[in-house]
């Protein structure tokens, strides 16, 4: 049971940190609890869908259907997070300010839960594949452990929304006027490592031929295994082995969502006090 | 106005992550290496290498269930399903000894690479 409960925390722990930063990204925002439920509800049917397609998914591409399909997911999560972090850009002030989205604002508020709605989706798909299939191999050798390997998923289910709530709490707790600031450098190097994963993927898959051999090790000091680590490798893309394509795209994506704010300020002709960059 | 300065800022960044993702399939026809994994066990479970060079190591699952064979060390996760072979692509490797392990099993499925 315990060894079912840290593989599927393990997992869930990811899922659950990008929920926890969209809740906060979008307090205040009307009907985002739907759009929520919504993406999760959505990331776990196609959890359910990549599980059972797994098989006809990974002999896609000459068999590299399953490291195609994971950069793809990743890289539209990135898109999404950078369009959001435009609009926050844009809007947060006024946010900030009332905390409630009003008049013509709802309509722009709806598209970027839309595209945070998507990012939970792709979250909860990319997690929810690997625990569906984990599970149900148990539950399906029938083993008599089964029931205890399913409660231990189970409690790692819940221990992943505990992490997800926690992280919420701790982050409605951040003063309004900060609050803006820090979610924004949260997302920007949320998307950030997740570039880079889709680039060590697209290694895996064979589609990245250069600039892919690890150029130092940190796991000595911080390990990905670890839950601190994990925890790190989400939320800052911390990776202990970084090759140089992941590096690139980290920075390009840090690059492209300060660039945006920059043009979304100007178009504003001032700048966003509460909603400036402060990492 | 502001809308459509930000939007087409956006196609600019969807066309650079175009070009990073852009298609580079690797050199292929490179060292492969066979492993079977039964009982949720790697058979072999020491696999020697060249050191400098990238390999693929072709997974075979007898097993009914899937599994998903892990490394940080060796920078890779994928998942094989039950009675199916998968690729994984491993790029060259510092002469040393990295760890692996099937993580839905990780306390029998376990093996390491030697670089050499």
């Amino acid at each position: 049971m315990l060894a079912a409960f840290v593989i599927v925390f393990r997992e869930v722990i990811e899922a659950g940190l990008v929920v926890g930063v969209v809740l906060a990204a979008t307090r205040g925002l009307v009907d985002r609890g739907r759009f929520i439920a919504g993406g999760i509800l959505a990331g776990f049917l196609g959890a359910c869908g990549v599980a059972f397609f797994a098989g006809a998914i990974a002999d896609l591409f000459e068999g590299s259907g399953q490291e195609t399909l994971n950069a793809g997911v990743l890289l539209v999560a990135v898109a999404m997070l950078i369009w959001h972090n435009a609009w926050m850009a844009s809007h947060g002030r006024e946010l900030a300010q009332s905390l409630k989205a009003v008049g013509e604002e709802v309509k722009a508020g709806r598209k970027s839960l839309m595209a945070l709605a998507i990012v939970c989706a792709v979250a909860v798909l990319r997690e929810g594949s690997e625990v569906v299939l984990f599970l149900y191999g148990v539950a399906a050798a029938g083993q008599t452990t089964a029931s205890s390997i399913i409660v231990g998923g189970l409690i790692g289910i819940a221990g992943g929304a505990v992490i997800s709530a926690l992280l919420y709490l701790g982050l409605i707790a951040i003063p309004l006027r900060y609050l803006f600031g820090v979610l924004s450098a949260l997302i920007t190097l949320l998307a950030a490592g997740l570039a880079a994963q889709a680039m060590r993927f697209l290694a895996q898959g064979g589609w990245l031929a250069n600039w892919v051999t690890p150029l130092w090790n940190t796991s000595g000091i911080l390990s990905e295994q670890s839950i601190p680590g994990r925890i790190a490798h989400v939320l800052f893309g911390y990776a202990s082995q970084p090759s140089a394509s992941e590096l690139l795209a980290y920075g390009m994506v840090i690059v492209i969502m300060l660039v945006i704010r920059r043009i979304v300020a100007e178009g504003r002709g001032h700048q966003p006090q509460g909603a400036r960059i402060s990492a | 106005m502001k809308l459509s300065k930000s939007r087409s800022a956006m196609l600019v960044l969807a066309s650079a992550i175009a070009l990073v993702a852009a298609p580079a399939m690797a050199a292929s026809a490179n060292h492969i290496v066979d492993v079977t994994l039964k009982d949720h066990k790697f058979s072999p479970d020491k696999i020697e290498v060249p050191a400098g060079k990238p390999f693929k190591i072709r997974l075979k699952n007898v097993d009914k269930s899937a599994d998903e064979f892990d490394s940080d060390d060796l920078r890779v996760e994928k998942v094989v399903g039950g009675g199916k072979t998968s690729i994984i692509r491993v790029q060259a490797l510092k002469p040393g000894t990295y760890k692996f392990m099937g993580e839905y099993h990780s306390a029998t499925a376990r093996g390491v690479v030697i670089a050499k």
